[in-house]
């Protein structure tokens, strides 16, 4: 008899229970089984419980998309701490401001991360421990807190079995970092019974069995690719981790040689696959689902997606991640709304608000209202954002999540996303927040004022475009102003198009009109 | 210049390193997140203009390009195809 599943990780310890030899994840063309994961995961848990992670303590896995994220995801679980997976591309300020934010007390990442890793962690107030894997710069490392090498702390622990659990399913599991139009980062916190409703509700609509073969080459720091791992081992299916869609031709080989059943994606990937023109040669007959979300599929691209994957039913979907996912279009629709993203996912009630916040009628245009178990818990320590975000619900002591974007129902009652209540911009289906970028530009020596925006962008969605004043005298050429932006942001929130403008435009009240900008 | 020179030119000029003298031959660009997928089709971009080489889609993989040493590696190969 199985027993009832309360927390994250007894996703994986059931499926090493039942499947224990069967191949769990492939990845950096190693194939590992799910006894595998669990004693990994196991032992790493136990290093973390040596080294003072106690429970409820946060513990950010720096890192790229790798076997070991994937063990120290499930490792932190059992420890009863709280993970949160941070994309390698962040650069030390933001990965300090994070760390710092949290509050966490120890830090997993990878040795090619070092010169950034360091430096953050020395900012650090909390962090007691480091564990580095892979190729390590001992010269960077070895003075940070309680450094310690992998294979080292790994094996001085016994796999055969977890701490002992103490969390309990309303407990934190993760916090996933997402960006607001602040610019600071925000701490979405996800209990375990909000991330187990999500994988619940989500393999239910896609049908997700056992012998999927599901790949994953979207970042493990981003939920859309975190999730494809919960839901994979959730079924005791397999997962196929890639760490981008840098390579195409690479993924889709692999994608045939694995015999891959499911291909979640975004609009920039579909894009990457319109313009390659070899396509024909590939085998793609056996991808039973391909999923997208994060930015609208423009209808050309579902034609292509029916026409290059003709097994596959095809799914538009759309959510945040302050509520994991909100709808999903069956494929049955999609040929009738192609650009619908759908109905409220399975145990998820959704409706459209009113300036007033009355409940509006169909093609009525208002605020999306999410109820249900995959809302959030608020954002870690920010309790005016939060309020913002989380109110009141029709029961006592419930909140209902005010997802401040615009959308209205038809009459059918299928959703369409009409557009963002703040400026948020969508590059290659990930958010990017002008102030962040603007905080980095103005920063620059030489500018005196920047504005940013997104345009639309045929590959990207939207493009990060750049609208800097200079001071007087400076000369900076938009190379120069590109740099900059590299050293200190991730490569999506660095501007595609920077212009030189004498001047911004403002309102009566000195603040700069976006919307006077293109 | 030598191959191996213009390329090393082209990724410090166009992508931020941290540390450009430290870019050793065989250093994965991937591995130290110089280069992503938009990254990947200026380098192609610059192949194509600066030794007139066509690159395929299926010949856009890490072996073909994800350091200076396999680029070097690479253009031979196409040069020698192209020759009568």
């Amino acid at each position: 008899m199985d027993n009832p599943v309360f927390l994250l990780h007894d996703y994986l310890t059931d499926s090493a229970r039942r499947l224990p030899e069967k191949i769990a994840l492939v990845c950096q063309r190693q194939r590992l089984s799910y006894a595998e994961i669990d004693a990994r995961s196991n032992a790493l848990a136990h290093a973390l419980v040596r080294r003072g992670v106690g429970r409820g303590d946060r513990v950010a896995v720096f890192a790229d998309n790798t076997i070991e994220t994937v063990v120290s995801f499930w490792a932190v679980l059992k420890a009863n701490a709280v993970v949160t997976i941070v994309n390698p591309q962040t650069k030390v300020d933001k990965l300090a401001y994070l760390l710092n934010d949290c509050r966490a007390v120890a830090l997993i990442s990878d040795g090619h991360l070092a010169a950034v890793l360091a430096e953050a962690a020395a900012r650090s107030t909390h962090l007691r421990t480091v564990v580095i894997f892979g190729a390590n710069d001992e010269s960077r490392t070895g003075r940070l807190p309680g450094a310690v090498g992998w294979d080292h702390a790994l094996q001085a622990e016994s796999p055969a079995k977890p701490p002992i659990r103490r969390s309990i399913d309303i407990d934190l599991a993760a916090i996933v970092y997402t960006s607001g139009s602040t610019g600071d980062p925000k701490g979405v916190m996800l209990t375990h019974r909000n991330m187990l409703m999500a994988a619940t509700s989500i393999t239910a609509y896609l049908e997700n069995v056992e012998d999927d073969v599901i790949l994953n080459a979207l970042p493990l720091s981003f939920d859309y690719g975190l999730y494809q791992m919960i839901m994979a081992f959730r079924m005791g299916a397999r997962l196929v981790l890639e760490r981008g869609f840098t390579y195409p031709a690479q993924v889709l080989r692999l994608i045939v040689d694995e015999g891959v059943t499911g291909f979640p994606g975004v609009p920039t990937m579909f894009a990457t696959l319109a313009q390659m023109k070899t396509l024909g040669e590939f085998d793609f007959s056996r991808i039973r689902y391909v999923t997208n979300t994060a930015a609208s599929l423009p209808v050309k691209h579902i034609t292509m997606l029916g026409e290059l994957f003709p097994r596959a039913a095809i799914y538009s979907m759309y959510g945040l991640t302050e509520c994991k996912r909100c709808t999903y279009l069956p494929p049955e629709y999609l040929k009738d709304k192609p650009t619908s993203v759908g109905v409220a996912i399975p145990n998820t009630e959704l409706w459209i608000v009113g300036e007033d916040d009355q409940r509006l009628g169909p093609n009525q245009v208002g605020q999306l209202v999410i109820r249900g178990a995959t809302v959030m818990k608020g954002y870690w320590e920010k309790p005016e954002a939060t309020a913002k975000k989380l109110r009141p619900g029709p029961l006592p002591g419930e909140f209902v999540l005010y997802t401040g974007d615009y959308a209205r129902l038809d009459e059918d009652g299928f959703l369409y996303f009409v557009g963002r209540m703040d400026d948020i911009i969508k590059s290659r289906g990930e958010k990017v927040a002008p102030k962040e970028v603007e905080n980095v530009l103005t920063n620059i020596k030489g500018v005196k004022e920047a504005a940013v925006i997104g345009v639309p962008d045929e590959i990207l969605g939207q493009a990060v475009k750049a609208f800097v004043v200079l001071e007087e005298g400076v000369v900076l050429s938009d190379k120069d102003i590109v740099r900059e932006c590299q050293r200190c942001l991730e490569n999506l929130m660095v501007p595609k198009h920077v212009v030189f403008v004498d001047d911004l435009p403002k309102t009566t009240t000195g603040k700069i009109k976006k919307t006077e900008l293109a | 210049m030598i191959p191996a020179e213009q390329i090393r030119q082209f990724i410090t000029t166009n992508f931020y390193l941290p540390d450009p003298i430290k870019l050793s031959d065989d250093a994965s660009f991937l591995d130290s997140g110089i280069i992503d997928s938009t990254g990947v089709l200026e380098v192609v971009r610059f192949l194509e203009e600066s030794f007139g080489i066509v690159v395929g889609d299926s010949e856009m993989l890490p072996e073909n390009l994800d350091s200076v040493q396999n680029l070097v590696a690479f253009i031979g190969r196409k040069r020698s195809e192209s020759v009568p």
